[in-house]
């Protein structure tokens, strides 16, 4: 008697917050947006953009990612269950391309329209993409860090992992244009702290440690560029110069105390903004540009409050 | 004495198991009519064999999972051991080119060695199981990541590999019933290991064990040996896994899999097995699995916000155990 009540009190507990949750009408255009996280930051921003354009086109937004973006099984069972409530259109930001191909081919069938965006995906499947170019967004980073280090010198890198699309190509858009363009610039070390501040700072450190004379270091995105400002606060090393990525409210007030010169910010509001728009315009069949680029800036102490840059940084 | 604790423990699973399963097929059910109510995207063939597809590699971790707790032990290392056994069956097969079987082969016999290491650190050295595969869970994260180069490991060399997965025995005898083959590996393994568990000594050993080892090995029994076999029996179906999920993704993912040995222990306790050890089952932990998957596809389906999907799975929990502690409570007084 008492489990049966227990268990059914624990199910209409479920049904309560359910039916809070799903309180929209069915009658406007439905857009499930898949991501590939939930709880950074970063994705929120990218939410904020994408519920800001549901709100202007009149449709509904839903928004989901994994925990982590290693979890590559269980965003194929949200984009099924996605697909399975029968959506006018559907954002996309795969974790692993292959994987999703045999979902986004029955979308293709159900004719569900694809939008792709952050890293896209590796198929002609999405109508559209719209991301950050990250190669050329990193190659601006290795040059300011060329310009602040005076062209010479020993540098490193903390990457948030060596699997996904962005750390890769951050990585690589940095690497290359260093070899490219500062033949004076030694990159001395690569690490990989899954954009997990604490692993990044010993990290950091770690390197610190390891070259007294280090004079730059790169942090790819935000949980490894706090890691490298962490670092550089508890070794003490004031002349180190610090290039991070993306905001957040950390991030912030460390170029704004000088701890980091600077860094590279995409856009995430307009990712969220440009891949709702595009998924709207894709269901009713009208034409939409292939490859949306959203854009990226690099931002210090100087112009972190301009108007086009402010609008993109989040807390 | 020794007889009378051992036929005791083999007893006690049976009849107090019953209604615990009952319960939880009661409220499976439950869940699946509420869900049906709430949306009408729920109760298609096509999102109810999505739920089975995605419970399918939980499931199977579960019934892994579901061995080691019942001997009283607990295994940290079942989601990281199945991606060490996804990435030795992607060298297998695409690094080295070796035919299909072969692979197969490599990752259930990598997963029952690894599972035969663990065992002996808890059996031989005495080891806690908690440390023992905790440290397992983490020396086979690192290890996938090395022996795969960092880098997943895809299949297309082996294009039946996703078969194994996706492909569909039963769809091909009955079209309307498009089970995936992941789903009928699940039910199939549960039988077999539910069989083991009824009838053959070493599934009685594994009640004993969890119930009063003392007693067992005061009674002549070698239970360092029964229980590394058990151990290893539990690596080999987490190489099961580790197949069902590589080949559902093309691909071996040699950063994924921490976590999912919390989502598996979930279900068994949800199926009403002992974290105490001594008591539990293959059907209840099946049971349990399907709820969480239930549980989670339906939240989506109904678009709720996704903090509030992991408080509904974490109150459901909770109340599961819960309810399963009263039971005892009422059997003991």
């Amino acid at each position: 008697m008492l489990l049966r009540r227990t268990l059914l009190g624990a199910i209409s507990a479920a049904a309560l917050i359910a039916s809070l949750g799903a309180a929209s009408a069915q009658d406007k255009l439905y857009i499930p947006m898949i991501s590939k996280g939930f709880q950074h930051q970063f994705w929120q921003a990218v939410k904020a953009g994408a519920d800001k354009a549901a709100a202007e086109f009149n449709v509904d937004v839903t928004f989901e990612g994994p925990d982590t973006e290693a979890q590559v099984d269980k965003q194929i069972d949200m984009l099924a269950a996605a697909l399975a409530k029968k959506p006018a259109a559907i954002g996309f930001a795969a974790l692993d391309s292959q994987a999703a191909i045999p979902l986004l081919r029955q979308a293709q069938e159900a004719g569900i329209a694809v939008i792709a965006f952050d890293s896209g995906v590796d198929s002609d499947i999405p109508a559209a993409t719209a991301s950050t170019d990250n190669l050329a967004a990193a190659a601006l980073a290795a040059d300011k860090m060329a310009e602040l280090i005076g062209g010479a010198g020993k540098v490193a890198l903390v990457v948030h992992d060596q699997t996904s699309r962005t750390g890769i190509d951050r990585r690589d858009g940095f690497v290359n244009r260093v070899k490219e363009a500062y033949p004076n610039i030694e990159i001395v070390d690569i690490q990989y702290g899954a954009g997990d501040q604490l692993q990044s700072t010993e990290i950091a450190k770690a390197i610190l440690t390891a070259h007294p004379d280090l004079k730059g270091m790169f942090g790819a995105n935000e949980g490894s560029a706090i890691g490298v400002v962490n670092a550089k606060k508890e070794s003490g090393r004031a002349d180190l110069v610090v290039i991070g990525y993306d905001s957040g409210a950390a991030q912030k007030a460390a170029i704004m105390d000088g701890t980091m010169a600077g860094a590279i910010t995409q856009n995430p509001v307009g990712i969220g903004y440009e891949t709702v728009k595009a998924a709207v315009m894709a269901s009713k069949g009208e034409a939409v540009p292939t490859n949306i680029d959203t854009g990226f800036y690099y931002y210090d102490k100087s112009n972190i409050d301009a108007p086009e840059i402010a609008a993109v940084l989040y807390d | 004495m020794t007889d009378a604790t051992q036929s005791a423990a083999i007893a006690k699973p049976k009849a107090a198991g019953a209604q615990q399963k009952f319960l939880a097929f009661a409220s499976l059910i439950v869940l699946l009519i509420f869900f049906s109510l709430a949306s009408p995207n729920f109760l298609q063939t096509s999102n109810i064999l999505a739920i089975l597809q995605a419970t399918s590699v939980n499931g199977v971790l579960a019934i892994a999972a579901t061995l080691v707790i019942i001997t009283g032990g607990i295994d940290l290392s079942v989601g990281t051991l199945m991606t060490f056994t996804a990435v030795i069956a992607g060298v297998v097969l695409t690094y080295m080119g070796l035919p299909l079987p072969l692979g197969i082969l490599a990752a259930i016999g990598a997963g029952a060695g690894c599972g035969f290491i663990s065992g002996s650190l808890v059996a031989r050295m005495k080891i806690p199981p908690f440390i023992a595969t905790l440290g397992m869970m983490l020396i086979l994260k690192g290890l996938s990541l090395v022996i795969s180069g960092t880098k997943p490991i895809y299949f297309n060399d082996t294009p039946s590999f996703p078969l194994i997965s996706t492909g569909s025995l039963i769809g091909s005898v009955f079209p309307a019933m498009p089970v995936p083959n992941g789903v009928l590996i699940l039910f199939v393994l549960a039988l077999f290991i539910g069989w083991i568990l009824s009838k053959t000594v070493l599934g009685r050993y594994c009640y004993a064990l969890g119930s009063n080892e003392e007693a067992v090995r005061l009674s002549g029994v070698n239970t360092d040996a029964w229980k590394i076999a058990i151990y290893a029996l539990a690596g080999g179906i987490c190489g099961i896994a580790g197949l069902l999920i590589a080949s559902r993704l093309n691909s071996a993912q040699p950063a994924l899999g921490l976590g999912y040995e919390l989502d598996a222990i979930a279900a068994v306790v949800i199926g009403g097995t002992s974290l105490a050890g001594g008591r539990g089952s293959v059907l209840g932990t099946i049971i349990g699995a399907l709820i969480m998957g239930v549980l989670l596809n339906g939240l989506r389906i109904m678009s709720v916000a996704q903090e509030w999907q992991t408080v509904v799975t974490g109150l459901i929990i909770i109340a599961a155990v819960y309810a399963d502690m009263l039971r005892r409570r009422k059997a003991a007084s």
